[in-house]
């Protein structure tokens, strides 16, 4: 019943939403107008046609940190201890190879995998893959176990350790759950790119590149297409959405 | 005297000891719910445990209290499976303590959840595809289905099912500790687990446990009641099994080890965890190998020392020592070596790459999972008062 008396509301919103976006969009500008029309409505199920995903360009990313910065903004999860208790959604990792001394850096998340470990080992189905293949925690449902953080070959995962202040009302966070990243599920639903790659872009690296890797004629499909890219754990056999190039 | 109820008796002729041991007990146990609400209530910064050692000392005990439990069942199963008579005295003790120490462990283990008081959620949502899930059902199971043996064994109308309720719970309790061993068997991701031989070295060394948790507290209701429950045989007995035991879980250990060290790709856990990493390599081989495993098999085969009930308290003490250590070890320390994301490059971040692990436990969370061994202890002792568990004293030996 409560779902179905959500669902009203949420078109009710939805429809006034709609209409005041409309109304602003023809007056200001049309382009924004079509912006808005094609995310995905609320209360509608992810498309299983879309698998999003992430390709990351290791040699236009120097030591720079903005995208971690974006996330921490984006998402309100700021550490505040400044040791392996703080969560971080995302991590800049600095690489040099045992024998050539060659040094490169390079952000890392969650990896969004195909067949992700970490809903696998969730004894309650708090970690779940969302049809489009963004992996995400039921806040509501996960009881803080860990065994998905034990499971991550990316260590990707934080337990919330604390308190949370300053939470974002797009993303609720809570004490004595597993988090991660959410490739940006809200914007992405809104028709927006992650917060990581915005930032990213408008530092004018251009570093990460987001689309529908299901998509042949998506921007990152025609990229995939026609060079080598890396998957982390390759060996695992996990497909993870986030590749990288120039590795 | 203590009430005769067949062969069996209640713990009733027993001194002040017994209640200062129940009264102990229940100050560790209160303890324990004050440091898992200390936790809940911080947050689990309070503790050693971080984002790269998720699982600490809590659940060192509650997987060697939840390990315990299925080899406490050992004497019964002997007895109903095996149909060796002179375990039978004690396959209702052995019943008791086997469900004593599940519940023992299961607490522990769920007082350390961030969320513990969404445990309906981990009781009403279920992921069949996670072996944690499985694990649910097998730890429920067991306390149904070893409940079920005991009412087999109690009660005189039930004893011709006692045979079939003890193969259930023989089968049940090996699935069970299987389980126990592929939780971590199944982490493919971390160089230390990821290996099938983990299920059989847990079994293996559920025995060992199991065993040694039996033999002190019937050496300790000797003491309480001033009388003598195990004979000559049993004794004699008890000290080859322990043996046999702890061997077989050397040999898992080692070929666990010496499989990996053939492996290039294992050679930096394997130095970590057995030359160079921190606390680890001391605790296995001081804890786990000369402590915990030779001691204590020096003890039982020395020819004096061996067959006498001191001899078997001691060499018990010491093998749980080791049992410690070894969860210790393959818990701790398996997460304490970093996850090697990219082969061949030296990893550093502001996170955990190419960091080997620091944890130093807190004293509420070695409070919580010694609290653990005190809920044991506790359940065990009330279930001795409340029903006819102990077997009548040895003839001739009091």
């Amino acid at each position: 019943m409560s779902n179905i008396r959500d669902n009203d509301i949420d078109k009710a919103r939805r429809q006034f939403m709609t209409g005041a976006v409309a109304t602003a969009g023809m007056t200001i500008a049309p382009g924004f107008m079509l912006y808005t029309a094609e995310a995905r409505p609320a209360g509608t199920a992810a498309d299983p046609k879309v698998r999003w995903g992430l390709l990351i360009d290791i040699s236009k990313c120097d030591d720079c940190t903005v995208c971690v910065d974006a996330c921490k903004k984006e998402n309100g999860w700021q550490g505040h201890r400044g040791d392996l208790t703080d969560a971080q959604w995302i991590r800049k990792v600095d690489l040099k190879d045992k024998n050539t001394g060659v040094k490169s850096s390079l952000p890392v998340m969650c990896m969004h995998c195909e067949y992700p470990p970490c809903v696998d080992v969730c004894p309650v189905g708090a970690s779940m893959k969302r049809a489009d293949g963004i992996v995400l925690v039921d806040k509501h449902i996960c009881i803080g176990c860990r065994y998905c953080m034990m499971a991550c070959p990316y260590g990707a995962r934080s337990f919330v350790h604390e308190e949370v202040h300053g939470q974002k009302t797009h993303l609720p966070r809570g004490q004595g759950t597993v988090e991660s990243c959410t490739m940006c599920a809200h914007r992405v639903d809104n028709d927006q790119i992650p917060a990581c790659v915005e930032a990213c872009n408008a530092s004018g690296r251009e570093a990460m590149m987001f689309g529908n890797l299901r998509d042949p004629n998506s921007d990152i499909s025609k990229r995939i297409a026609e060079i080598s890219t890396v998957k982390l754990r390759a060996d695992m056999g996990l497909d993870p959405h986030v590749q990288y190039v120039n590795f | 005297m203590a009430r005769l109820t067949d062969n069996y008796h209640k713990l009733t002729d027993h001194g002040p000891f017994f209640y200062a041991l129940l009264f102990g007990h229940a100050i560790v146990i209160l303890l324990g719910l004050a440091s898992a609400y200390y936790m809940e209530h911080n947050g689990h910064y309070v503790t050693g445990m971080n984002n790269q050692i998720v699982w600490g000392m809590p659940h060192v005990f509650a997987v060697f209290l939840i390990v315990a439990a299925s080899g406490a069942l050992n004497v019964a199963s002997i007895s109903s499976v095996f149909n060796r008579l002179a375990y039978k005295r004690f396959a209702r003790l052995s019943g008791i303590l086997a469900i004593s120490l599940l519940a023992g462990g299961l607490a522990v283990l769920v007082l350390d959840l961030g969320r513990p008081d969404r445990l309906i959620i981990a009781m009403t949502h279920y992921n069949f595809k996670s072996i944690f899930a499985w694990n649910i059902y097998l730890y429920t199971g067991f306390f149904v289905i070893v409940g079920i043996y005991l009412w087999t064994m109690m009660e005189k109308r039930m004893n011709r099912f006692t045979t079939i309720a003890g193969y259930s719970a023989f089968v049940w309790r090996l699935i069970l500790t299987t389980g126990t061993g592929s939780i971590f068997g199944f982490l493919v991701a971390r160089e230390a687990y990821d290996t099938a031989l983990l299920a059989p070295l847990f079994i293996a060394s559920s025995f060992v446990y199991g065993l040694a948790f039996t033999v002190l507290v019937l050496i300790t209701m000797c003491w309480t009641l001033g009388i003598q429950l195990m004979d000559k045989e049993f004794v004699t007995k008890i000290r080859g099994l322990l043996i046999i035991f702890t061997v077989t879980v050397l040999y898992f250990t080692a070929v666990q080890h010496i499989t990996n060290l053939y492996a290039t790709q294992h050679h930096g856990v394997e130095g970590f965890l057995l030359l160079y990493g921190g606390s680890f390599p001391t605790v296995f081989w001081l804890g786990q190998v000369a402590i915990g495993s030779v001691l204590p098999m020096l003890v039982l085969a020395h020819p004096k020392i061996g067959p006498t009930r001191q001899g078997l308290s001691t060499a018990s003490v010491l093998l749980l020592i080791g049992g410690l250590s070894q969860m210790y070890v393959v818990i701790v320390g398996g997460q304490s070596y970093p996850l090697d994301i990219f082969p061949g490059m030296e990893a550093t971040s502001s996170w955990i790459d190419g960091k080997f692990g620091s944890y130093i436990p807190s004293v509420p969370e070695v409070v919580l999972g010694v609290s653990g061994i005190s809920l044991t202890m506790f359940l065990t002792g009330m279930a001795l008062k409340v029903l006819p568990f102990l077997p009548n004293p040895v003839a001739g030996e009091e």
